[in-house]
Formats: structure tokens, sequence, C-alpha cells
């Protein structure tokens, strides 16, 4: 039993290790992935806020970027986290997952070591475009760091969690478009990442309320205009059933749901043949 | 002890039968061949072997443990050469032969040790620092076998080990696991439709539909076809089929100016013949059956024509094109 427990270690440990090493290997990539995010932020950003005139202006607290910016960053952090997760149909279509599916640990270990690996990419590539920061007016400092940070990891637990219980019953690469218009898109737009989740129609309301990334975007938000010194207006918690949900109430719900995404993954790798 | 004794084995997929109470012992120490045509059941056997898919009926017992029960010391006792790479080709050959050293838990020492001395043997040493993304066919798999037997596994299963590498490269990879059998000690299990490779084996199981059609060595499954074929060119082919008939009681046929006769052991009675056959020989000739001519008899079809289906010539792509990803 304790030898069980010690293979299965090291057996999260080392398919961790491996998708850090994979991350770090492919730094063109890293920076490559900074486009999409600096696109939104200066030019989507920047065209918006100068078009949405003087009004406006003033209630996203002085400048729409600055309300853009937590999104982007969560924005870098939804897609690597499920991209990260899709490598899992990479590995069994180049064979590489053979290799671990043999090997004497037991496949949660497996499960739980991908997870934990899609999650510290998607931290990386995160804070890489948290590194942006300073170009829009927002001061990092080491308390925002220390903040924001487990959030994102969080957050990327719980998709990179979804990921993997999709990617377990994926066969080929094909069903990866259908994962990306039909999921990661649509959880990014409901997310709260480019606009406010308030004021909005009834509909949207209710489908943003079930996107479970809204509950990693408003935290982080949260934190970062209240460390730049903004008004918050914008970051005042979901509202649900009536109520602004504190941030400790968000938290709790995207634990949850990274708790049940992580129980599934698990679930759905272990059955794989 | 057998290493490997697998009593009616069956493994099915719905209504779908893929193996159908295969019973078979591999000895230590032995090349022991799975040899049949695709979709006869090869692979499904071996990942029933390897602990990869659950037997629906039957047992197996790998190195004396249970592939249903004691999955993981099945997984410590065996290495395994996959048909398709499975190796992760952005990290270099050391780094892969790292994971796999970490992930079966060799103390450091002993793995540095053992991964010199294999990627000695499969002639990488000066390659481990390069990524596996850099190398052919061929150094790929040899660095697979380094691999599959770092953790000095008991059997070695090789799933079509040679398969779309080329004649030259085919023959390096033989000659590394034949020389393994000396080195190491191991027990070699391998599937393979080159039917030139199944002559390396001790024994061959040849399995059709499921079922293990036939189960011996080489040269006795060639012998049960029937014997040696020798054609011979005479200056009067009439004259000496009669004399074959009267002499040595030989029924002789004669077709495109030749005398065809069949005797089991050829290569002794061409002696005796060219000594006793007054008919005046011009060439004479002797071929012997083949694993072709076996596989033809039992199964009813050559092995050859199976080589090119579709999903060999996907894989073939696959492994051409597996640099990209």
């Amino acid at each position: 039993m304790k030898r069980r427990w010690r293979a299965d270690l090291r057996g999260v440990y080392i398919i961790w290790y491996r998708d850090v090493l994979r991350f770090w290997r492919d730094r063109p990539r890293i920076v490559a992935a900074l486009a999409q995010p600096a696109l939104f932020l200066f030019i989507f950003g920047s065209g918006l806020s100068a078009s949405i005139g003087g009004a406006a202006r003033g209630s996203f607290g002085g400048d729409y970027v600055r309300f853009l910016f937590p999104g982007v960053v969560t924005m870098a952090v939804l897609f690597t986290s499920i991209f990260s997760a899709m490598s899992i149909v990479w590995d069994r279509e180049f064979g590489f997952l053979k290799e671990v599916l043999v090997a004497p640990v037991s496949r949660s270990a497996v499960a739980i070591g991908k997870a934990l690996g899609g999650s510290t990419q998607a931290v990386l590539q995160g804070s890489v475009v948290l590194l942006m920061a300073p170009l829009v007016g927002v001061t990092l400092t080491p308390l925002l760091l220390v903040e924001v940070i487990p959030l994102m990891f969080l957050l990327a637990f719980a998709l990179t969690s979804l990921g993997i219980a999709i990617a377990s019953r994926m066969k080929s690469m094909e069903g990866f478009q259908v994962v990306m218009n039909f999921l990661m898109m649509p959880m990014f737009f409901l997310s709260g990442a480019l606009f406010p989740l308030q004021g909005i129609p009834a509909w949207l309301q209710v489908l943003t309320r079930l996107d479970p990334a809204s509950y990693g975007v408003d935290p982080i938000r949260r934190v970062m205009l209240a460390a730049s010194g903004l008004p918050d207006e914008f970051a005042r918690g979901i509202e649900l059933l009536g109520r602004p949900l504190a941030m400790a109430e968000e938290i709790g719900i995207l634990a949850v749901f990274a708790a049940l995404m992580l129980g599934l993954a698990v679930r759905s790798f272990a059955a794989q043949e | 002890m057998n290493v490997i004794q697998v009593d009616r084995l069956v493994k099915r997929y719905g209504s779908f039968t893929a193996v159908d109470g295969v019973s078979f012992d591999v000895r230590p120490g032995e090349v022991f061949g799975f040899l049949g045509p695709n979709g006869a059941g090869k692979t499904t056997t071996i990942s029933v072997l390897c602990t990869l898919l659950r037997p629906t009926e039957g047992r197996a017992i790998v190195n004396g443990f249970d592939v249903a029960h004691q999955s993981d010391e099945v997984r410590r006792s065996i290495g395994l050469i996959f048909q398709d790479p499975s190796l992760d080709i952005q990290l270099t050959a050391q780094e892969n032969l790292d994971f796999h050293a970490f992930i079966y838990d060799l103390p450091a020492r002993e793995s540095r040790a053992r991964q010199e001395e294999l990627l000695r043997m499969v002639e990488l040493w000066e390659r481990r620092n390069d990524r596996v993304r850099t190398f052919s066919g061929g150094m790929k798999r040899r660095l697979e076998i380094a691999r599959g037997l770092l953790h000095r596994p008991r059997v070695l299963f090789l799933d079509e080990p040679t398969l779309g590498l080329d004649p030259q490269t085919r023959r390096h990879i033989w000659q590394y696991i034949l020389g393994l059998r000396e080195k190491e000690g191991i027990t070699l299990f391998l599937t393979t439709h080159y039917m030139d490779e199944a002559e390396y084996c001790d024994r061959i199981a040849i399995i059709d539909h499921g079922k293990i059609v036939a189960l011996d060595t080489p040269a006795r499954l060639k012998a049960g076809v029937g014997g040696d074929i020798i054609t011979l060119r005479t200056t009067d082919n009439e004259r000496a089929a009669a004399e074959l008939q009267a002499r040595f009681g030989l029924e002789a046929a004669r077709q495109d100016g030749m005398v065809r006769l069949e005797v089991p052991r050829g290569d002794e009675f061409i002696p005796r013949l060219v000594q006793d056959l007054t008919s005046q020989i011009v060439a004479i000739n002797m071929s012997r059956p083949t694993l072709d001519d076996v596989f033809l008899k039992l199964t009813g079809r050559a092995i050859r024509e199976e080589e090119g289906s579709a999903k060999d010539t996907m894989r073939l792509g696959a492994r051409m094109w597996g640099g990209r990803r």
C-alpha cells in the first residue's frame, strides 16, 4: 500500500515535470501566445476605449483598457489550460500516452499530474501576460502577485481538469475545432473578461452566471483594480440570487467546480482503453 | 515455471470477439513469435498481456502475476516496444529515458549506469542530448528498445518492431533484439507479419480470427506443410520421370520443361538422386516450404496480401510524418 502511494506520487510529479519541461522548451510559443492578448488589449481595448466616449469612459474608472487587462490575463489562462489538456489527444495520436498508460502508476495519478502540469503551464503563460501590466498603468506589487497567482491557478486547475475530461473521450484532433468553437470561445466571451456582467440582457445574464470562468475573472479583476487604486464599481461581485457575491463566495464556487471537474477528469481518464 | 501462461483467454468488444479462447505458454529465455494477419487478434492479445486491456474471460499470468489483478507487478516485469513510436519527440533521448526511469522508480545511480550501457548498445550514446525530433525512424526504434530494457524486465514485448523500416534498418534492429537474449537472458514476445523475421523465433503461434491455429518451431511448422520441392531439368524428361517412379517410387510431375517432385528431406535426397539417376541431369533446384506456405495452408490467405492494408498505410504515413507535431 505504501509503495503504491509512493509510486503514484512519483507519477504525479514526473507527469507534471514533463509538462513544465515541454513548456519551457517551447519558448517561441510562449512569446507567440502573447500576440492574441496584446491584440485584444492594445487594439481592441484602445479602440473601444476611444469610441465609447467620455461618459462611458468615466464609468470604467477612467480607462477601459485597465478594466480589460485582468480579462486578457484570464484569457491566456483559459486558452492555455484547455490547450494543454488537449495535448493528451496528441500524446494518444503520437503514441507517448501508451508509455504512460503501461507504467506502474495509477491512471488517477497520471490524470492529476496532467491537471497540475496544465495548470502550471497556464499560470506561467498568464504571468507572462501579467508582465504587460506597467504598459496599461497597473502596478505590479509583490502583494498583487501573491493574490493573483493562486487565483489564476485555481481557475487554470478547474479548466485543465475540464479539458482532460473532454480529451480523454476524444479519439482524434478533429474534435478540437468543436471544443474551440463551442466551449473555449463561449466561455471566454461569457466570462466578463471583455465587458462588465452588470446591466446586460437577462438571457445573457443567465449564461454568464453558468460560465465557470466568470467566477475566476471577477476575483482576479477585483484584486487587480484594488491594487491599482482604481474604483471597483465594475468588480463588485457577480450578482447571484439578487445580491453581489463576496470574493470568498466566488472563489468557493470556483473551487467546488474545480473539485468536480478533477473528479470527472480522473474518471474519464481511467475509463479509456 | 513458464514466464507467460495464457489460459482460454477471451476478449470481446460488444458482440465482436477479438480473441477467442487462446491458450499458450512461453518459456523463459525463448523468442516467441505471434503471427497473423491484421485484425487476427495479435495486438489485442499483447494489450491484454501488458495490462492495457482487461480480459473478458480466461486468465493470463506474466512472470507469475495475474494481468487482471496484479497489474502493477506485471507492469514492472515487462518492457514494451509498441507498433507506433511512443517517444516524446520534444525531449532529448536522455530525458525520455529519465522519464521512464523515474516512473519505474529506478534508483538514480543505477539508472545512470544502465542508461549509458543501453545507449551504447544501441549506438545512441553520442546522441543522448539531442532531441528525439531529429532522429530517424531506425534511431527512434533503437531508443525505444533501450527504454524498454531500462528497468530490467523479464519479458520484452515487441509489437511489429520493424514495421515501416527499410530492410537495412530492420536487419540492424534484429541484431540488437537477438543480441539481447544472450546479454540479458530476457524472454522476447513479438508480433510480426514479416515472414523472414518470424524465422528468428524459437517458436511461433499463428493466430487467425482470434484463435491459435498452429504453435510450433518454424522448422516443424514448415515440415507440416509438406516436403521440399525439387525441380530438375534433364536431357529427356519423360524418361527421367519414369525412372524416378520405378527406382525411387516417387510421383514426378512434368511441367514447363521441368520435372517436379516432392520429398520429405530434399537436402539428403539430392546426393542420392545425382548418384543413382541414369538420366542426364542438366540443372537441379530445391525449394523448401516457407512460413508463407504454412500461413497460406492454415489460413487460406497469403500474409503478404494483408501487408498493404489501409491501416498500415496510414501507420506508415504517421511514422514518416511523425516529426510533425
